[in-house]
This record gives C-alpha cells, sequence and structure tokens, in this order.
C-alpha cells in the first residue's frame, strides 16, 4: 500500500545529489528538449539541418580568407580556425542557451516541477550534437587544405567530454546569478566577445607578443581547445599532462557550478 | 500526530476537524494523501530597487539589503485524505496558487512540512509546453517528457492521447496550424492521460466548448471514482459544492476554515458582504 512515492518538503539530502538523481529520473526530458532544439531551428528552412554544417563551414570561409589571403599564410590554416571554431561556437552557444533557457523557461518553472538543471543539461546536448555535425564540414575543409585526416581523430569524444563539463559548469554558474541579475544574459555578450579574442581561435599563441603570453595562460579556454585540435590540426594524441590539466579543469568548474546551481535551485521558482 | 486546525479563531461557523470529518469512508483506506504542518511561504523582494551589480554588492557586504517581506501563505495546516475531492476557495490573491505550487513540489515552504503521498498531476495550463512549429505528434512526446514520462511510457500513451483528442487528421500538422480549441483538447488529453493519486485543478472547466467541458468533467469523475485525490480550485462556488466533500476557505494566506462546502462557502460569502 505505501510503495506510492512521497514528497517530504523537510526531507532534505544533499541538493548537488538530489538533483542529479532527479535528472537521470527526466533523461527523457532532456532527449526530447535537445531534439526540439535541433528540430525547431531549421523546420521552416528549405536547407534545414544542413545549416548546422552550412554555418560554421562559412565562417571558416571567410576568415580563412581573410587571413591566408590578406595577411598571408598557409592553407591549412583554416583548419587551424575551423577547429578552434567548433570549440569556441560551442562553448558561448551553450552557456549562453543555459540561461536563456532557464530564464525564459521560468514560465514552466513556476507550473510545474523539473529538475532545474534540464535546461543546461539539454543546452549542453544540443549543443554536442549540432558539433558531431560540424565535423563533416571540418573533413570536406581538411580535404581541401590537404591537412591529412587522422585515426587520431578518434580521440575527439575525450576533449569534447571535457568541453562539455566545462561549458555545464559555467551555464550552471552564470544562470545562478542570471536569476538574480537579469543584466548578466547582456553583460556576457560582451564579454563573450573579449574572451574570443584571448583564446587562441584565429590566431596562434605564437603569435603574440611574449610580454602577452601569459594572459591566454590564465584562460580555461586555451587548454581545452587546444586538447580538441590537436588529434585534429597535429594530428596527434594529446600527451597525459594536457590531458590531465584540461580535464581537472573541466571538472572542477563543473562540480562548483552544479553544487552552488542545486543549492540555490529551491529559490528560483520564487525569483522567475 | 498533529491534527489540522485552523489557525483563525475568528471563524463564526462551527469547524469541523477534518480527520474526524472526511467523508471517504468507502473501503479501509483512510490514509493522508497531502498534509501541511505549519507551512509558511514568504516572497522576499528588494524594499528598493537597487540599480546596478556594484551597488548591490557593497550593499550586501554592509548588509544594508532591505527586503520587504510578504508572507503569502501562513500557518497552513491542512490534511487531505486519499480519495477525498477538496475545493480551495478564497479572494484573488489569497494564497490558493501558491498552495497548489507547495503540493506540485514547485515551490519548498519557507518554514513548515509539507508530505505528499503518490503522484501529482501537475497544474500545467493545458497546452503550456507546446511549441508551435512542431507537429502535434512530436508536441505529445515533448509533453509527456515534461511531465516525467519515459519515451516507452508515452509510447504506449500516444494512441490514448490521440483517441480522446479526436485529432488524428491533423496529428502531423504543426501546432500552429491547430485552432485554440484544438489546442486546448491535445493539451487536455496529454495532461490528464495518467493515473495521477493527486490531481490539482485549476479553473479547468472553464476551457473549451461545451462538450470539450463535459468530456473534461467526466474525466475528472473518472479519476476520482479510481480513487484520486482531487484539487479544485474554483470561483465556481456551485461547482465547488458539487463536486467536492470538503472545501478550504483561504484568507490573505491563512486558512480561515476547512468544512463541509456548504457551510464554509456560507461563511465566506458572509465575510464578502
Amino acid at each position: 500500500m505505501d510503495s506510492l512515492p512521497v514528497y517530504d518538503s523537510s526531507r532534505r539530502g544533499m541538493p548537488a545529489l538530489e538533483e542529479l538523481r532527479e535528472l537521470l529520473r527526466y533523461s527523457n526530458l532532456v532527449i526530447q528538449t535537445a531534439r526540439r532544439n535541433i528540430v525547431v531551428r531549421y523546420k521552416r528552412s528549405i536547407l534545414g539541418i544542413a545549416w548546422t554544417m552550412l554555418n560554421p563551414l562559412g565562417t571558416t570561409l571567410i576568415l580563412s580568407f581573410v587571413f591566408s589571403r590578406v595577411f598571408g599564410g598557409a592553407s591549412s590554416y583554416a583548419v587551424y580556425v575551423l577547429s578552434g571554431l567548433l570549440c569556441w561556437t560551442f562553448f558561448a552557444q551553450t552557456t549562453s542557451d543555459s540561461m536563456h533557457n532557464l530564464i525564459w523557461g521560468g514560465n514552466l518553472l513556476k507550473r510545474i516541477y523539473v529538475p532545474r538543471t534540464v535546461f543546461a543539461v539539454s543546452a549542453v546536448l544540443t549543443g554536442l550534437i549540432n558539433m558531431v555535425f560540424s565535423l563533416v564540414p571540418l573533413m570536406v575543409v581538411m580535404l581541401f587544405a590537404r591537412v591529412p585526416i587522422r585515426l587520431t581523430m578518434l580521440i575527439l569524444p575525450i576533449p569534447a567530454l571535457f568541453l562539455a563539463m566545462f561549458a555545464l559548469g559555467v551555464g550552471l554558474i552564470l544562470s545562478t546569478i542570471a536569476i538574480y541579475f537579469i543584466d548578466v544574459t547582456e553583460m556576457y555578450t560582451i564579454l563573450l566577445t573579449a574572451w574570443f579574442y584571448l583564446s587562441p581561435v584565429i590566431y596562434r599563441k605564437d603569435m603574440l607578443p611574449q610580454d602577452y603570453a601569459w594572459v591566454v595562460h590564465l584562460n580555461p579556454m586555451y587548454y581545452l581547445i587546444n586538447l580538441f585540435r590537436a588529434p585534429i590540426y597535429d594530428g596527434r594524441i594529446p600527451v597525459l599532462s594536457e590531458f590531465l590539466v584540461a580535464g581537472a579543469i573541466a571538472l572542477s568548474t563543473l562540480v562548483v557550478g552544479w553544487i552552488w546551481f542545486s543549492s540555490r535551485a529551491d529559490d528560483f521558482a520564487y525569483r522567475v | 500526530m498533529t491534527l489540522p486546525t485552523v489557525s483563525d479563531p475568528m471563524v463564526d461557523i462551527p469547524l469541523s476537524q477534518p480527520l474526524v470529518d472526511s467523508p471517504d469512508t468507502r473501503g479501509s483506506n483512510l490514509m493522508e494523501a497531502i498534509r501541511l504542518e505549519n507551512v509558511g511561504v514568504c516572497y522576499r523582494a528588494p524594499s528598493e530597487r537597487i540599480p546596478s551589480i556594484k551597488e548591490y554588492t557593497i550593499r550586501w557586504l554592509q548588509g544594508k539589503i532591505k527586503h520587504r517581506e510578504f508572507w503569502a501563505l501562513q500557518e497552513v495546516n491542512l490534511s487531505v485524505m486519499k480519495g477525498e475531492t477538496l475545493g480551495l476557495i478564497g479572494n484573488n490573491g489569497a494564497g490558493k496558487s501558491t498552495l497548489l505550487k507547495l503540493i506540485a513540489r514547485v515551490l519548498r515552504p519557507t518554514i513548515g512540512r509539507v508530505l505528499v503521498r503518490g503522484n501529482v498531476a501537475p497544474l500545467l495550463e493545458y497546452g503550456a509546453g507546446f511549441h508551435p512549429e512542431l507537429t502535434g505528434r512530436e508536441n505529445i512526446y515533448l509533453n509527456g517528457a515534461l511531465l516525467g514520462y519515459s519515451r516507452k511510457q508515452m509510447e504506449e500513451k500516444f494512441e490514448r492521447i490521440v483517441d480522446f483528442a479526436e485529432l488524428w487528421d491533423f496529428i502531423d500538422a504543426p501546432l500552429r496550424t491547430y485552432s485554440s480549441g484544438m489546442w486546448a483538447r491535445l493539451g487536455f488529453a496529454v495532461a490528464t492521460d495518467v493515473q495521477p493519486d493527486i490531481l490539482i485543478v485549476d479553473e479547468v472547466l472553464s476551457v473549451g466548448d461545451e462538450t470539450f467541458q463535459r468530456k473534461s468533467a467526466d474525466r475528472m469523475q473518472e479519476f476520482r471514482n479510481r480513487g484520486a485525490t482531487v484539487l479544485l480550485v474554483s470561483h465556481n462556488m456551485n461547482l465547488i459544492e458539487e463536486m467536492c466533500q470538503r472545501a478550504a476557505w483561504l484568507d490573505h494566506g491563512r486558512l480561515r476554515a476547512v468544512g463541509k462546502p456548504d457551510e464554509v462557502i456560507l461563511a465566506y460569502r458572509r465575510s464578502q458582504a
């Protein structure tokens, strides 16, 4: 008789663990939301899902034209840019989406219980799917730029996972702040632009004046982008220390973001 | 076990003790489905506009942020038995929606304790969470996920939902092509194709045309026959009297009376005069 689920508001375990358990229970919602994000975005367009591939391709063509023709450089530069751009686009998009989804999904938050992390996690899953699609134009560019496509690329799920963990952590931290200060969403757009130029996406670290190199080393995205780019552009498996640094950054950001977000999550329905 | 009490002693009608009063004597299960113990919900809003984050940080560090506290609910004690239909009445802003949110787990009480036994079918406005660009079929799956169902469970429900909504002809058309009535029908069909132990009904019976209203009323009856607990919020006193075994009257966040619907409604009406 007492097999019914019981909800007791006074019984509180660790919010972070509870949130994780609830998220797993709602995994179908994460999948359905990611599916919706992708389907809806292209639903009315003629080329549909092909845009996920054409978008990064277009940006790369422009950037590599500007840099190799105008400033002079090797054709492999396009591969360098595109591999970095994939990481950056993923990061920028998922972190902003996490924030927006939570704030604009707030209407839902007031009516029905769903684990609050669903918004950020589905944003990251959407980003990952888009990233997989963009590997197609990447390989096309590699063929044209005569950068060999090596088996080392099979290691890519690991850097992608680290990126996803980092983006989720940052997205959760931003979402928590955005609930209290909606201005953060606007500020973040500006911050992203600055961050983009501080990350070695379109330039190489060795192109920077020596005096400024240290700035790049403070940037977590530097390590994550390098880890992702090495198997593509350099055709090598990153060394252990590279994995460890990137992994540590990703994990610590995720843990901090997750714990902080879940500890504040009860308050969200009061605020949104 | 604390017996639910009514906090305001100034009410002029004899109050029935809910536990004793509970008319659910069918069968042996006199089980509590919902219990609120001394529940309070406090919204805090900054009492003045703080212009910037910088300013906020400075004041926060100085401990100078003043909040205006607003108690949406205070000292609410209530117990609802399994299988019971309870009507909630009160003026706008009395705390009815807040109370429902507590039970639907959307809000956690600021103080006190909320105990809910069983699955709650939430107070999703029918059709909320639908996306206009997606087809009816896609929306059914998305909405089901929102209610916490797995894909497999939804596959099993799918046919029944479309049958009930009578939308087979349009199921693969995007929702933006639906009329508002079709939209509401689909929403109702998804939301109620569940076996909830506790159903929260917030003025739904006013949605849709007459046929659809009858259909939704039938479905609610079906739930009650199956032994579900129903919480009904309405301003329609006839409906409350007709459907509910007990009614609760909320006034400015406090429970003014709980008891037989006619008595509670009478007291409520008298206070309005």
